[in-house]
C-alpha cells in the first residue's frame, strides 16, 4: 500500500499517540497469507479508516498491529520499535462482544487498569467517569447480556479508552448496529476520543461511516490511502468534494 | 411454602408410603415384601441410632474422608485439566497416562490403596480423591478448550500476561463447565467412598450397613442407606448451590428462574417496559425483559 502521495490532516490533539507502520508486510496465519506487501503509515493522533471488501483482510491487519499475529514478512512497527507481541498501549475493539460476561460494566471498564495495578479505589473512580463520559454511569452494576448490543460497544469503546492506549484498533465496531443507533455511536466515538490524541485505526465496510469518520481512508483492496475533505463534519456531507470521495471509495471496490 | 416445595414434599412422602404399605400387609406379587422392615421400624432403629454417639462418629468420619477426598480432587482436576488444556507440553506428557488410568473404576484401586499407604483413613480418601478427580479434570479440560478467545485477546492487547489471562479469563469462563464436573465428581466419590468403606473400612457409615447386613439386621442396614442418601443429597446440593452462586451472572431464561410465584407479575409489564435497546442484543439476553429488581 503506498501512503507516501499523501500526508494526514489535522490530528485532533498534541501527538500522544503512536505511529504504526508498516513495510512489505505479509499478513495472515502461518501458511495462508492473506495480504502481501502492505505499506501503511499511520501518523500519530490521526483517524485512519481503512475500507475494503469484505475477506479483504481487514481484520487480519488489525490483528496484526495489535501484536495478536505475527507477521509472517517485512515489517510492522509501533513508534519505530518493531510489534513482537500484543499490550504496549494499543487497544483493540472488537466487533463481537468482547467483554468478559461474569464480570459487571464497571468491572469489565476497570479491567486494563487492573492489568496495569492501579489501587482499586482510583480505578473505580476512572471507570465511573468514563462509563459517565459514554452515558451509562447508571448502568455499571449490571452484567453485560443485560444491556443491549449499541451498549455494550459503548462499554467496549469505555473500556478500551480507560487503559490510556496511545492507539486504538476498532474492528467494524458499529457493524452489527441498526443505522440510527450507528450514527448515535459515530458521534459518541467523535465526542470521546477527544483529548485522548489516540492514533486510530477504524475497519469498516460501510463507506459513509469511514468517509464520515476518518481524516484518511485506506482503500485495502486497492492499497491507496485518500485524504477526506471534511473530517467529522456531517453538514458538509454534501460538498462535490465530499461525494466525489465518496464515489472514488465505491469505484475501488470493483477493481 | 410454595407449590413447588408441596410437590417435592409430597412426592418424598408418597414413596414412603408406598414402601410403609408393601411392608405393612407383606405382599408378595412375584416382588417380595415379606421379609422388608417397615418404614416405621426403620425410622424406630433410625431414632436409636441417632441417640447414640458413634452414628455421629461414623457419619463424622464418612463426612470428613469424602470432604477432603473431594476437596484434593476438585484442585487437582481444575489444575491438570486447565494445563492440558493450555499446554500442549502438558497434554503430552499428562495426557496418556491419565487416558490409561482414567477407565479403571476407582473402585478397582482399593488393593492399590492397601498396598500404598500405611493406614486405610488414607487409602479410603485416595480412593475418593480418584473417583472425583477425572469427572472434574475432563470437564475443565473441555470448558478451557471451549472459551471464547476473544476473552483472552482482550485481555492480552490490555497488556495482560499469562496469569491475568488465567486469572480473568480462563477459570472465570470455564467455570460454568467445571461445575458441571464438580457435580458429577461429588456423586461418583460417594459411591466409591461407600464401597471402599464396605471393603476395608472401619467404624464408619459403609462399613456399619455392611455390619448389619452379615448380621441380618435389616433396619440397620435400611438405616445406613437412608444415611448415605441424605448425605449424598446434602453434599450435592451445596456443591450445587455454591455453583449457582458462582456463576450468577449466566444468562438465564426466564421460565428457570427460581420462585416461579412471582412470574405472574412479571408477565404484565413484559411488553410495557422491555428496553428497546435490548432487541438488538444477543440471542440469551433477548429471550427475555430485563428482571427489575430480581436478587438473582
Amino acid at each position: 500500500m503506498t501512503s507516501t502521495t499523501t500526508t494526514a490532516t489535522t490530528p485532533r490533539a498534541a501527538a500522544a499517540g503512536a505511529r504504526l507502520t508498516l513495510r512489505g508486510a505479509v499478513l495472515g496465519r502461518a501458511g495462508a497469507a492473506v495480504l502481501d506487501g502492505v505499506d501503511l503509515d499511520v501518523v500519530p493522533g490521526e483517524l485512519l479508516t481503512v475500507v475494503g471488501p469484505s475477506g479483504c483482510g481487514k481484520s487480519t491487519l488489525l490483528r496484526t498491529l495489535a501484536g495478536l499475529l505475527p507477521a509472517l514478512g517485512g515489517e510492522v512497527a509501533a513508534d519505530g520499535r518493531p510489534v513482537t507481541g500484543p499490550g504496549g498501549g494499543r487497544a483493540l475493539v472488537f466487533q463481537e462482544d468482547a467483554l468478559l460476561p461474569w464480570r459487571t460494566v464497571r468491572r469489565n471498564v476497570e479491567l486494563p487498569l487492573a492489568v496495569r495495578g492501579m489501587p482499586r479505589a482510583e480505578r473505580r473512580a476512572v471507570a465511573a467517569r468514563w462509563l459517565e463520559r459514554v452515558g451509562l454511569a447508571g448502568q455499571s452494576d449490571t452484567y453485560p447480556h443485560r444491556i443491549s448490543g449499541g451498549q455494550r460497544q459503548r462499554v467496549q469503546l469505555a473500556r478500551a479508552l480507560a487503559g490510556e492506549p496511545r492507539a486504538v484498533l476498532m474492528d467494524e465496531p458499529f457493524g452489527a448496529l441498526d443505522a440510527q443507533t450507528r450514527a448515535g455511536m459515530q458521534q459518541l466515538l467523535i465526542d470521546v476520543l477527544d483529548g485522548t490524541g489516540a492514533t486510530v485505526v477504524f475497519v469498516t465496510h460501510d463507506v459513509d461511516e469511514a468517509v464520515f469518520l476518518g481524516d484518511r481512508i485506506a482503500l485495502l483492496g486497492t492499497g491507496r490511502v485518500l485524504d477526506v475533505p471534511h473530517p467529522r463534519d456531517r453538514a458538509r456531507r454534501t460538498d462535490p468534494a465530499t461525494v466525489a470521495l465518496r464515489r472514488a471509495v465505491l469505484a475501488s471496490f470493483d477493481t | 411454602m410454595t407449590r413447588r416445595h408441596l410437590l417435592r414434599a409430597g412426592s418424598l412422602a408418597g414413596a414412603l408410603g408406598a414402601w410403609q404399605l408393601l411392608t405393612a400387609y407383606d405382599v408378595n406379587m412375584w416382588l417380595r415384601f415379606e421379609q422388608f422392615p417397615t418404614v416405621a421400624e426403620v425410622a424406630r432403629t433410625f431414632g436409636q441410632r441417632v441417640g447414640g454417639g458413634t452414628y455421629w462418629q461414623d457419619l463424622a468420619d464418612s463426612l470428613t474422608r469424602i470432604v477432603s477426598g473431594f476437596v484434593l480432587a476438585a484442585v487437582a482436576g481444575v489444575v491438570v485439566g486447565t494445563a492440558i488444556a493450555r499446554s500442549r507440553f502438558a497434554a503430552d506428557v499428562l495426557g496418556p497416562v491419565l487416558e490409561v488410568l482414567r477407565p479403571v473404576p476407582a473402585i478397582a484401586l482399593v488393593p492399590v490403596a492397601i498396598l500404598l499407604f500405611p493406614s486405610n483413613e488414607q487409602g479410603i480418601v485416595f480412593i475418593t480423591f480418584t473417583a472425583a478427580f477425572f469427572p472434574v479434570m475432563v470437564s475443565t479440560r473441555h470448558a478451557v478448550r471451549a472459551l471464547t478467545p476473544v476473552w483472552e485477546e482482550a485481555v492480552r492487547t490490555m497488556g495482560g500476561g499469562r496469569w491475568r489471562v488465567l486469572g480473568a479469563v480462563v477459570l472465570p469462563g470455564a467455570l460454568p463447565g467445571i461445575l458441571g464436573g464438580l457435580s458429577v465428581g461429588i456423586g461418583v466419590s460417594w459411591i466409591c467412598v461407600i464401597s471402599a468403606e464396605m471393603i476395608s473400612g472401619e467404624y464408619v457409615v459403609g462399613y456399619r450397613t455392611w455390619q448389619d447386613y452379615t448380621v441380618v439386621d435389616y433396619p440397620g442396614v435400611f438405616v445406613g442407606m437412608a444415611t448415605i442418601g441424605l448425605l449424598g443429597w446434602l453434599t450435592s446440593t451445596t456443591v450445587e448451590v455454591v455453583g449457582r452462586r458462582l456463576t450468577r451472572w449466566l444468562p438465564r431464561p426466564e421460565a428457570r428462574e427460581p420462585a416461579p410465584h412471582r412470574r405472574p407479575a412479571r408477565r404484565a409489564p413484559r411488553s410495557a417496559s422491555a428496553p428497546p435497546g435490548a432487541v438488538g442484543a444477543a440471542p440469551v439476553a433477548s429471550v427475555g425483559p430485563v428482571r427489575e429488581g430480581s436478587p438473582s
